[in-house]
């Protein structure tokens, strides 16, 4: 608590000429997006976890899978399988943090665009989908050559080229999902709950309603995201009708309601 | 300098701001005060723009907030400093402020320093800090980008006495510097000690603006007796209308001089005898805000 309380460099306050300031590049907002994602102690352990979840997935596949499963696709799956609920989550606090934390009064005030901030976050949303991805189908990797040596079984590749790309994109569906829940909702709790409810409650209720009511089994996959997930997840969207039954899916679950989200929240008070 | 024309917020069923317009100078601290729910809140959130305006603007050197490329650089804002993620440290928010706007990592530590946050309490997350640290930390994310005008809302609020003086310094010279300093507080004594300029706000509509000269010099005087009781009567005999506060002082519209020859005449001995500058903010702000006031101070 010295009299000079100002650095050297604001001598120059004095004159009160606008400096010449540069906007805010895209890529430092993402990166600066990506930093928000895991620097919260609930990012950090839901990365950590990643990471953990899929050493596990894969320990479990080697002790418990008989001979004839240790290939790539049961590692693929398993580590796949907590990584799809992981990711969404990731997804939704990306989003909801800034008004449950209210930490989106300083992210609003630096960046007045809060179009270009969600810009961002849906761009780092992507870049963490892609990056878990990655890292799961690595330790897959890994595991089925360690697994198929314990084992003594030939090392068996049997995702195809065609098939991992899919399930990328699924991961990148269910980020998109909880992101949109996010942008719709902008309440952690809630998305979270919202999450769960039409991850796996909704899905029960559309499987049971084309169980009784026949008409509704043609339309199931036209309109429940859960069941074009699945295809995608085992690799199994071909056809131009089954991208069209996804396209469909997508547009109901995140397009429509991601665009209503997004104009709202652009007028919404940041409170 | 900020610039507030005509700015109007309504909400279904209430206006909270009520087409005010004042402006804040370069070189001068501007204090914003009001009762609570007055819209001061409201309109710092304009003037940053996360409340758009129903009618009217708020801009800085002429500029709308939305449209300054790097706002950071230029305004430094502390709305609310409890409004930071819990979960994050001291210092990332900082780091995350600092790379949003462009600045070296170097800033970050200058801030901490600057602001007498200890590295360790730097590191702990903010969901420890205490209201007073959170202040801290909030005035160092607005000086961050080392800006030249400073919207604060209540930046004093539960800083201890040090730190209630050391934020007067800093922003006493970050005004002596050229900066424009605009802030809101209900510490009356604060504002009166720190700022140069008040614009006053009542129930969303500006009640008094000025210098902090002009509006105190109505203040009048503060007077004390041994027994106010004769002061008052004397006073009144003498045509001075004068108000007994429970606490035995005696105020009056009228100058010292004349209330002390009104003491003399009647023999009355005075204890103390001055402007009423001391309270003098207070009993304007109460007066001004009377109307306002949820407790319906009778003065």
């Amino acid at each position: 608590m010295t009299a000079m309380i100002f650095p050297p460099s604001s001598g120059t306050k004095a004159s009160p000429v606008r400096r010449t300031v540069q906007p805010i590049a895209t890529t430092r907002l993402v990166k600066v997006e990506l930093r928000k994602m895991f620097n919260t102690r609930s990012g950090f352990w839901m990365l950590v976890s990643i990471g953990v979840l899929s050493v596990l997935a894969t320990v479990a596949v080697i002790v418990f899978a008989p001979q004839g499963k240790v290939t790539y696709e049961s590692f693929a799956t398993a580590i796949g399988l907590p990584m799809s609920v992981i990711l969404p989550m990731i997804a939704i606090l990306a989003v909801t943090s800034e008004w449950s934390q209210r930490s989106g009064l300083t992210t609003f005030t630096l960046v007045p665009s809060r179009g270009r901030v969600v810009g961002a976050k849906a761009i780092a949303t992507v870049l963490v989908g892609l990056g878990s991805t990655a890292i799961a189908f690595a330790v897959g990797a890994v595991g089925n050559l360690v697994g198929s040596t314990l084992a003594g079984v030939d090392t068996v590749w049997d995702v195809s080229l065609a098939a991992a790309p899919q399930m990328a994109l699924g991961n990148l569906i269910g980020m998109a999902i909880g992101f949109t829940l996010g942008v719709v909702l902008r309440a952690s709790a809630a998305a979270i709950v919202g999450y769960f409810v039409v991850a796996f409650v909704l899905s029960g209720v559309l499987e049971l309603l084309a169980m009784v009511k026949p008409w509704f089994l043609d339309l199931q996959p036209w309109i429940d995201w859960n069941f074009t997930q699945v295809e995608l997840f085992a690799g199994a969207t071909n056809t131009a009708k089954e991208w069209a039954m996804l396209g469909s899916t997508t547009m109901i679950w995140i397009v429509i309601p991601l665009a209503i989200g997004l104009f709202t929240l652009r007028r919404a008070e940041v409170k | 300098m900020i610039t507030v024309e005509s700015l109007t917020r309504r909400y279904a069923g209430f206006t909270a701001v009520d087409n005010i317009s004042f402006t804040a100078q370069p070189g001068r601290v501007t204090g914003f005060l009001g009762p609570n729910g007055a819209g001061k809140s409201t309109t710092m959130r304009v003037m940053v723009g996360l409340t758009a305006p129903t009618s009217g603007s708020a801009t800085i050197d002429g500029v709308r907030f939305a449209d300054l490329p790097n706002p950071g650089l230029e305004v430094g804002v502390l709305l609310d400093a409890s409004a930071q993620h819990a979960g994050r440290t001291g210092r990332e928010i900082l780091t995350v402020a600092s790379d949003t706007m462009g600045l070296p990592r170097s800033r970050v530590d200058e801030m901490i320093e600057l602001v007498s946050l200890t590295p360790a309490e730097a590191k702990r997350r903010v969901r420890n800090y205490s209201l007073g640290m959170r202040q801290r930390l909030g005035i160092a994310t607005a000086l961050l980008g080392d800006p030249t005008v400073l919207i604060l809302d209540e930046p004093a609020n539960g800083l201890d006495p040090a730190g209630i003086r050391w934020m007067r310094d800093l922003l006493t010279e970050f005004a002596s510097h050229g900066g424009t300093v605009l802030l809101s507080s209900h510490l009356l004594h604060e504002i009166e000690v720190i700022a140069d300029d008040l614009v006053v706000i009542g129930n969303g509509k500006i009640v008094a603006a000025g210098t902090k000269e002009e509006l105190l010099s109505a203040a009048g005087t503060l007077a004390r007796a041994t027994s106010p009781r004769d002061l008052a009567h004397a006073l009144e005999a003498s045509g001075i209308a004068s108000t007994l506060a429970g606490d035995g002082s005696i105020r009056t519209d009228a100058d010292p001089a004349r209330v002390g020859a009104v003491a003399l005449t009647h023999q009355i001995a005075l204890t103390e005898l001055r402007p009423a500058e001391g309270a003098g903010l207070e009993e304007m702000f109460l007066s001004l805000t009377a109307d306002t006031q949820r407790e319906g101070v009778a003065l």
